[in-house]
Parts: structure tokens; sequence; C-alpha cells
């Protein structure tokens, strides 16, 4: 998978922030951030994961002029597809070498890691793969390792 | 402020409620804020009448960032070294969840003080949907 580059914005932080209803300053005020120990505004641990934005192929966003496999006119804009369920996220697991902050250019180059499959009473055959994310700063240094699976559900997993 | 290793024993818990009768709303924030538009999350029309979902239901990241949220306030901000979750149930719109981080151990590594915690987020039928575990920095 191609490196993608992702700039790290201040007002990115902050919205991100909010959407996970957390109102702690050190995500938003940079006076009150000097104060803490982290010394100036970081991002909340799990921000890495809104490196999507900065994926110019990113399938999970839509883009002007492709169909788009939710609703419009019809309930979905993909035909033909038999659409039992799309991806699931199983595990995401992060390791933090330091924490990302507002100014950091950050290369993020991901790779694919173990596959594997396990029968499920609630969903079918369950394929699992695993993938794997380096981000590095602006100086080459690592700040975050992540290691995300996914899986791919037979039918949709029964509630109860 | 980092938690103190001389003020933590294992067992110690932290709870906080992270979202009360989670809405739509906030799921489409989370989107538009993480940039993962999957309509599986905010297009009821798709996810009832295409995916067989009883309706849209919330990121696993999102689980996890409302369970970070009790996290980073337990252990303070900037030191967790680690953090990592399992999804083993949907949220749905309308959902509270119940956060848990209880000490695991803690130990030293290179001279560091170090808090092991495991992690286990409820909703409120009590049906756990993340669990998970994360290291984090202490002070003496």
């Amino acid at each position: 998978m191609a490196k993608i580059t992702f700039p790290v914005e201040a007002s990115h932080i902050m919205m991100f922030a909010r959407s996970i209803g957390d109102t702690n300053p050190v995500y938003y005020d940079e006076a009150a951030a000097k104060k803490t120990e982290a010394g100036g505004i970081i991002a909340p641990p799990s921000f890495a994961q809104s490196v999507a934005q900065f994926n110019p192929d990113y399938f999970l966003r839509p883009k002007p002029g492709q169909p788009w496999f939710g609703s419009g006119k019809t309930p979905s804009g993909v035909q033909g597809k038999a659409t039992s369920s799309g991806g699931l996220h199983a595990e995401q697991h992060f390791e933090f070498h330091r924490h990302i902050k507002p100014g950091d250019v950050l290369t993020v180059e991901t790779k694919p890691g173990k596959t594997w499959e396990r029968e499920s009473k609630r969903a079918g055959k369950l394929s699992f793969r695993e993938t794997i994310s380096e981000y590095r700063d602006q100086d080459g240094n690592l700040v975050i390792t992540a290691t995300g699976v996914g899986v791919t559900t037979e039918r949709p997993v029964s509630q109860g | 402020m980092a938690l103190k290793a001389s003020a933590l024993k294992v067992g110690d818990k932290h709870s906080e409620r992270v979202v009360d009768n989670l809405s739509r709303t906030q799921i489409v924030q989370y989107a538009g804020a993480s940039g993962d538009y999957n309509p599986l999350h905010t297009d009821e029309v798709y996810t009832t009448q295409v995916a067989g979902y009883p309706s849209v239901f919330a990121h696993g990241m999102l689980t996890m960032g409302l369970t970070g949220k009790m996290l980073t306030n337990y252990v303070g901000d900037g030191t967790l070294t680690k953090f990592g979750v399992r999804f083993t149930n949907q949220v749905w719109p309308g959902d509270t969840l119940d956060a848990t981080a209880t000490v695991a151990a803690i130990r030293e590594e290179g001279g560091v003080k170090l808090v092991d915690l495991t992690l286990s987020t409820v909703n409120q039928d009590g049906k756990e949907v993340m669990t998970g575990n994360a290291t984090a920095r202490l002070d003496p």
C-alpha cells in the first residue's frame, strides 16, 4: 500500500474530541494544555485512525462521479452485489512511542499481516485479516504502531 | 496528572459512563471526524434494507474513543503507551455505555513505572461490547 501523508491540524483534533464527547481541554485549549504534563495540545489516543481522511482512495468515503453503495433514490446506489454484510472491525491496537500533536506531518505506511478464518454461530464463516500501520513523524521517528483486524462475515451478525 | 505508583494496587478499578442514550447524530459526528462514512453507521435505509441489520450501529472505533476518554481521565494526559481492544458486540443508537479499567499489574521497565490495565465496556443490559488492555506510565 502507498504511503499516506497525514498533516495533523488542531481543528481536526478538536472535532475528533467532540465526536467522542471528550471535553478535556488538552485536546483544544493551547493555554490549558501547556499546563498539563502533555505540555501542549495532543490528540486523543484513537485519533490516529482518522488518517482515513487523507487516503485518496479510501473506499468508505463517497467520491464525486462514482457510484456509492449507500442509499439515494434506491436503498443502495450499487446494483447486483449480494451485500449480506460489509467488513466489520474486530480489533484495534495502538502502541504509542509518543502522542500525536498539531503540526505533525505523519507518514503512514500500512502492510498486510496475518489472515485466518473461524466458524461462528452468529454470522457463519468469519474471515479475519490484520493490517499493521506505522506512523512516522517529519524526522522519521516512529510515533504510533497500529494493528487493526477486520472481519468479513458470511451473513449479518444475528442479534441476541 | 499521571497516577502515582505508590497510590495504586492490583484490582483497583475506575469506571465512567462514557455515553448516555447514544444518538444517531453523534455517530454521524464521529463519521465526519474520523472519515469513516460506511453507510452501516449512518444510513438507516441501506443498513436495514440492503445489509440486513435492525438499524444503523456505531463504529467500533467510536466505542474505542469513548472508552479512551475514561482511560485518559484515569491515567492522565499523554501517559498511555499501549491501548488495544476487541469489539465483541455491536453498539446501537440509544445505548448507554459504562467503561471500566482494572489494574492488572504495576511494574517497572527500564526505570519507568508502568501500570497494566484490563478494560471492559458494557451496555445498559450489562452486555460486554468491548474488551481491551492498556499500559500507561506512572509517577513514582
